[in-house]
């Protein structure tokens, strides 16, 4: 249960990143709650960590009028603590409350959920369906990408080398506008054998979000699909969000 | 070499980069408070405290807790929360073998410190990520609460 060996490089200057992250089988860690079990069981052998924890703006949490910007090492735990304005701060509470355990939670980070984009996490699915957008950073160069198209597929995003997550804009929704969150698995903390998210502003068709082996993504608006499961995901998540 | 603080003092390591804070606190700080478990963040019997806050050791590399400011069970023999605990899991018989309950006792701190541990099942809940493999959750369960009682007073 020993990680293979690697080597382990921080920074505190994002512009050292993509020279540190150009070497083979180097890639960048968080909080790495995701990134360890995969290590030690051997799933992951990368040949050196980067640590992304010393970043300026790293664990910003900052809040404009219809914003919420949250650094990519901004902590479940923090989020379950709240941050932002409501109703977004009772819904972020909600959806990271329910990821694995508190002492994960302290270190576990959103931006790492995204980054590793594993279809069973929750943010992925709750982000999308919450109109995210994806800040991605390269040196000093940074580019902004909705969340359907950061996240590609299964453990695939849109991120190029030497890119990595700084951050994640949240839109302001309105106060009437409800979010349902429906994530269903065989114990507390566990992760999600299927989950769904869905933003409801009044005047707008739902949006909603589900996951499936191929990863998070937005459901169309209408039809509903013929999968079942995801047509059932759709129904809870509407149901949650209207009782 | 690495530079860790632990309970207050610092340490310089011989400990590789992959090896997990749960392995530099026991095999090289002989610092075995800290059980290893499941090894993947089951179990919570390696709970320590990171800035004051339970993390599970054997998921963060060491290389990665260097600055920070980290407490195990050993570091907390002076803490009010944890005399009280102590005293709560004697009274209840809130073990048997043992193994689980360094990061039961971690982890039922934080729960009393942010006041989530009012009733059994808020009690319950958050200690969902302890696994007591003796089975023993109802002495436990009693245990938290009576020392969050005692603390309240």
């Amino acid at each position: 249960m020993t990680p293979a060996a690697f080597a382990f490089s921080r920074t505190a200057r994002w512009e050292e990143l993509p020279a540190l992250l150009a070497e083979p089988g180097a890639i960048p860690v968080a909080g790495a709650q995701s990134l360890m079990p995969m290590m030690a069981l051997r799933v992951a052998e990368p040949a050196r960590l980067v640590a992304l924890d010393a970043l300026p703006g790293y664990r910003d949490v900052r809040q404009s009028p219809g914003l919420l910007h949250l650094g990519a090492g901004v902590t479940h735990a923090t989020a379950e603590d709240g941050v932002g304005p409501e109703p977004l701060r009772g819904w972020l509470a909600r959806v990271a409350g329910g990821i694995a355990y508190r002492p994960v939670r302290n270190r576990g980070t959103i931006g790492g959920s995204l980054a590793l984009h594993d279809p069973a996490a929750d943010w992925p699915v709750a982000l999308l369906a919450l109109r995210a957008v994806a800040v991605l950073r390269h040196g000093t160069a940074e580019r902004r990408l909705p969340l359907q198209e950061f996240l590609v597929g299964p453990f695939t995003t849109a991120l190029a080398p030497g890119e990595v997550l700084a951050a994640i804009e949240v839109p302001r929704p309105p106060e009437d506008a409800r979010f349902g969150w429906c994530k269903l698995a065989p114990s507390a903390g566990a992760f999600a054998e299927a989950s769904a998210a869905m933003l409801q502003i009044p005047g707008a068709p739902p949006r909603v979000a589900v996951s499936s082996p191929e990863g998070a993504r937005l459901m169309p608006d209408a039809p509903l699909p013929d999968d079942p499961h995801l047509a059932r995901l759709r129904e809870v998540a509407l149901r949650r969000a209207t009782a | 070499m690495m530079r860790l603080t632990i309970n207050g003092t610092g340490h310089q390591v011989p400990a590789e980069p992959r090896e997990s804070l749960a392995h530099v606190l026991r095999d090289r700080l002989g610092l075995t408070a800290t059980r290893l478990g499941c090894a993947q963040g089951s179990c919570g019997a390696c709970n320590v405290l990171v800035d004051g806050s339970p993390v599970r050791a054997c998921l963060l590399p060491a290389s990665l807790a260097e600055g920070e400011d980290i407490t195990t069970l050993e570091g907390l023999r002076d803490d009010a929360a944890m005399a009280a605990l102590r005293e709560a899991f004697q009274a209840e018989h809130a073990l048997q073998c043992g193994y689980c309950t360094a990061g039961m006792l971690l982890a039922a701190r934080d729960l009393i410190l942010r006041g989530r541990a009012h009733d059994a099942a808020q009690v319950r809940a958050g200690l969902a990520g302890q696994l007591c493999r003796c089975t023993g959750y109802d002495g436990i369960v009693a245990a938290v609460q009576r020392a969050a009682r005692t603390l309240s007073r």
